[in-house]
């Protein structure tokens, strides 16, 4: 539960430490924010300085220069250079930020998963070996769903899903897949790393790998409506053996509760008179 | 060559017809000074709207869990508030001062369509009032941005939303035609001498700020039809069940969205480029180089909507451009502010309340500039989009770059526009009681954004600092409001009992300190010839000579006996 209500959290960083991802956009961060720093440092001392000393004394006399044409180049120039250094920094480290590593030799097997299944997209970015736990993030006003492998059928149907928990097993990449039902939500873990809206009629992917075992807490990052503040979602990580008897156990719950309702709707379905089903 | 007299102050007669006063007179008037007066007025009393729902946000939000307002109430007051702010204040507030001032500082005595002004303003007046009638019935909760399919019939079936729809046609058109105006009086009735290279860096800024509007407020105004006619006409251009795309939406909303920010912003930099010489007491430094930066960063306004879409399904190599223009955008922009404190360089600076303001402006402007480029790199805008950081940017830039000059420029310009002093010890406090509480109110929101507190929400869990940091923002929120209310009551205060301004109060350098204060309705009864970006302080200096019996060199600025100005 460490994780769920840390009581203190950086002052000038976001949240990272639970995934590569999330450390390599905060260490990029950093040094953005030390550029930063040093500008305003330089811009708001001249302002300062100069409101000090050329402040409206008795006797002082304002120069009358219009402009200094090699200064101002060199200034632009110099402007030009440091975010030309901040793109390229950026362009180069992308790539690794949205590209998964593999499993770690701890994380799970991924039993029927990673069998050479390719995408046709060229947006979800998988591990070089292609095995990921790929599970599906699926946002509802106001509330996630998750739909993790293991369909029996065809559109995911009978596929385990747990709702506002995620749970996944430790030292294992898993790839989501966000798409939402119904109006624009933001998949937002923020000790995991970036967000990531859920449009709907689109589908857009972000992964984590999580080391340690622990709970990880985010919330809806897009305005969705009046429960948008409450549509929470946390990631429970544990550790694969653990996550295995989960996924099963929720797998037998579902495929029961399935059961149970394909015989009432059948019972329904034969009862006549009062409370009689019309099929069309 | 003769010898001067010293010049007799005489008065002209202005007009054979009385100057019409009373309510009606307001009411059919097409002197761009009156209808400068009644934007001005109209968009500050929304901005006082706008600014109590934002009290109301922060007291909300002034405790975890509050429960104060409703969810609905919350998502209502943002919505208003942040409409408000940008389309009922910021936008037409630009315009107010842009009626009053554009053709005194060109040299003008109206605008090229005095009853096309008119219209905007009205316009502006009929948009507003819907738009807040609608608190009476649903206000508008899909937040100012309206994104689809939220903002649908659907999922937003309340009148709010078409009253939201109904405000930005209205204001577009004010606005558009608005723009078209500024154009066409800048571009054929400047005064004679006024070439492109002598034109102040308010008026440069009001160009491209003009162009910019005829651009980018249609492709809003097209937007906001799609969503009226899916809302009430049984279209789908935004229904993903209907083939249509949400993500149109967001496109066409941004690359009116993001080239708004600079409508907004521009016109600010061109008041302080007017400011800062006149109290700096030395001429602009690089006027060339503030004109060109202007308009490139208009130019490069265009090229990065995407960069407030980061998070959406679109493809990397789009964001990787939109990353590239946002960082070259910082260019101009940097130049701007460099060349801004070289004015400050070497001068003799008085610090009257309007200077305070534009350097309130120059030091926060900076801050939300680097916290811009910050935004600017994809994978750091994935932690912090759609946060209390970009909340935080986006006031250091709105309120640092746009409200602070505007207050600037109201310290500036009351005394042409009233022919009263504002209290310097009222303006002083109240910079610093905003400079502070904003300081306070805003800061500090960087770090709820960091700490990972979404933007809209209602409601927040006392994780870590959460609570004090909240705290610490409302309560410097109030500050910052207290020192609204010190200009407000310096406002009502000097219209009465303020000093006597004359002329040229501040021995400023453009033309509208030609006139007398305030200027009577034909503005000029003689338009002196421009020889400089400072008309005026060529007109000093003339006058100067021929009272002290020196012939003035070659043609006279000012035609000898005709002087309007009180040196």
């Amino acid at each position: 539960m460490s994780h769920l209500l840390p009581t203190t959290l950086a002052f000038f960083t976001p949240q990272s430490g639970a995934s590569p991802n999330a450390n390599e956009i905060n260490d990029l961060y950093k040094i953005v924010l030390y550029v930063g720093l040093v500008i305003f440092v330089g811009v708001e001392g001249a302002l300062a300085y100069a409101l000090y000393r050329f402040r409206a004394r008795k006797g002082a006399v304002a120069a009358q220069i219009h402009g200094n044409t090699r200064l101002e180049i060199g200034w632009t120039a110099a402007a030009a250079v440091v975010v030309t250094a901040l793109a390229i920094l950026t362009v180069v480290k992308l790539s690794s930020i949205q590209s998964p590593p593999n499993s770690g030799p701890t994380g799970d097997t991924l039993v029927g998963e990673g069998n050479g299944e390719l995408y046709a997209t060229a947006d979800r970015h998988l591990p070089p070996n292609g095995k990921a736990l790929k599970i599906k993030v699926v946002a509802r006003q106001y509330i996630w769903q998750y739909v993790y492998p293991g369909a029996t059928k065809a559109d995911e149907l009978g596929a385990p899903y747990s709702y506002e928990e995620m749970v996944v097993p430790t030292e294992t990449t898993v790839s989501l897949d966000i798409v939402s039902e119904d109006v624009v939500h933001s998949w937002w873990i923020p000790a995991l790393g970036g967000k990531f809206q859920a449009v709907p009629g689109y589908h857009n992917y972000t992964w984590f790998k999580i080391s340690k075992p622990g709970l990880y807490r985010g919330q809806c990052a897009n305005i969705c409506g009046r429960g948008h503040a409450r549509m929470i979602a946390t990631v429970r990580a544990v550790s694969p053996t653990e996550f295995d008897a989960w996924l099963a156990e929720r797998k037998r719950l579902i495929e029961e509760a399935n059961t149970d309702a394909a015989h009432e709707r059948e019972a329904l379905n034969k009862q006549t008179g009062p409370g009689q089903v019309e099929n069309p | 060559m003769a010898t001067y007299a010293a010049p007799v102050p005489q008065v002209a007669a202005h007009s054979v017809e009385r100057e019409q006063r009373g309510f009606m007179s307001w009411l059919t008037t097409t002197d761009h000074k009156r209808i400068g007066i009644m934007y001005m007025v109209l968009t500050f009393v929304f901005f006082l709207l706008g600014g109590t729902e934002a009290l109301m946000i922060r007291l909300q939000l002034g405790a975890p869990e509050n429960t104060l307002v409703s969810p609905q109430v919350y998502n209502q007051l943002f919505t208003m508030h942040g409409t408000t702010m940008i389309f009922l204040f910021v936008v037409p507030m630009m315009a107010g001062l842009g009626n009053y001032f554009l053709p005194l500082m060109i040299g003008a005595r109206d605008m090229a369509y005095p009853r096309l002004n008119a219209l905007s303003f009205w316009l502006l007046l009929t948009g507003g009032a819907v738009f807040y009638a609608s608190i009476f019935w649903n206000p508008p909760e899909a937040g100012w941005t309206s994104y689809v399919p939220l903002a649908n019939a659907f999922f937003s079936p309340g009148g709010g939303e078409d009253a939201w729809i109904y405000l930005i046609h209205l204001t577009g058109l004010s606005s558009i035609l608005g723009a078209i105006n500024f154009y066409a009086t800048t571009a054929n009735m400047r005064a004679p001498g006024m070439s492109w290279g002598r034109l102040p860096l308010f008026i440069w800024a009001l160009l491209t700020y003009s162009v910019l509007i005829i651009v980018a407020m249609p492709v809003i105004a097209a937007a906001v039809t799609l969503l009226l006619t899916d809302r009430h006409f049984g279209t789908h251009f935004f229904d993903p069940a209907q083939n249509g795309s949400a993500l149109l939406w967001q496109n066409m909303f941004w690359f009116f969205g993001h080239p708004e920010v600079y409508i907004m912003v521009l016109p600010g930099f061109g008041i302080v480029s007017e400011i800062l010489p006149v109290f700096a007491r030395k001429p602009i430094f690089g006027y060339k180089a503030i004109a060109a930066s202007t308009v490139s960063i208009g130019f490069l306004g265009f090229l990065v909507w995407v960069h407030h879409m980061f998070t959406t399904p679109l493809p990397i190599i789009v964001l990787i451009f939109a990353m590239l223009a946002s960082f070259f955008i910082a260019v101009p922009t940097g130049v701007k502010i460099f060349n801004w404190i070289a004015t400050l360089w070497r001068g003799t600076i008085e610090f009257k309340t309007p200077l305070l303001f534009c350097v309130g402006f120059l030091s926060l402007f900076t801050i939300g500039g680097i916290s811009g480029v910050m935004l600017a790199v994809i994978p750091v805008d994935w932690q912090l989009n759609e946060t209390y950081f970009v909340i935080a940017h986006i006031h250091f830039v709105l309120m640092g770059g746009a409200v602070f000059t505007i207050f600037a420029g109201i310290y500036y310009w009351f005394p042409k526009i009233t022919g009263r002093m504002l209290n310097e010890s009222l303006g002083k406090l109240s910079f610093w009681l905003m400079f502070v509480g904003f300081l306070a109110t805003f800061l500090i929101q960087h770090v709820i954004g960091l700490d990972g507190m979404p933007r809209r929400v209602y409601e927040y869990e006392s994780v870590g600092h959460l609570t004090l940091y909240n705290q610490i923002s409302t309560v410097g929120s109030f500050i910052l409001a207290l020192g609204v209310l010190a200009t407000v009551i310096n406002v009502m205060r000097s219209l009465k009992v303020g000093a006597i301004a004359g002329p040229d109060p501040w021995k400023a350098n453009t033309l509208e300190w030609f006139t007398p204060s305030p200027p009577p309705v034909n503005n000029f009864d003689t338009i002196p010839r421009i020889r400089s970006v400072e008309p005026m302080k060529d007109i000093r200096r003339e006058v100067e000579q021929r009272a002290s019996g020196v012939p003035a060199p070659g043609r006279a600025t000012v035609p000898a006996g005709a002087t309007q100005v009180g040196v």
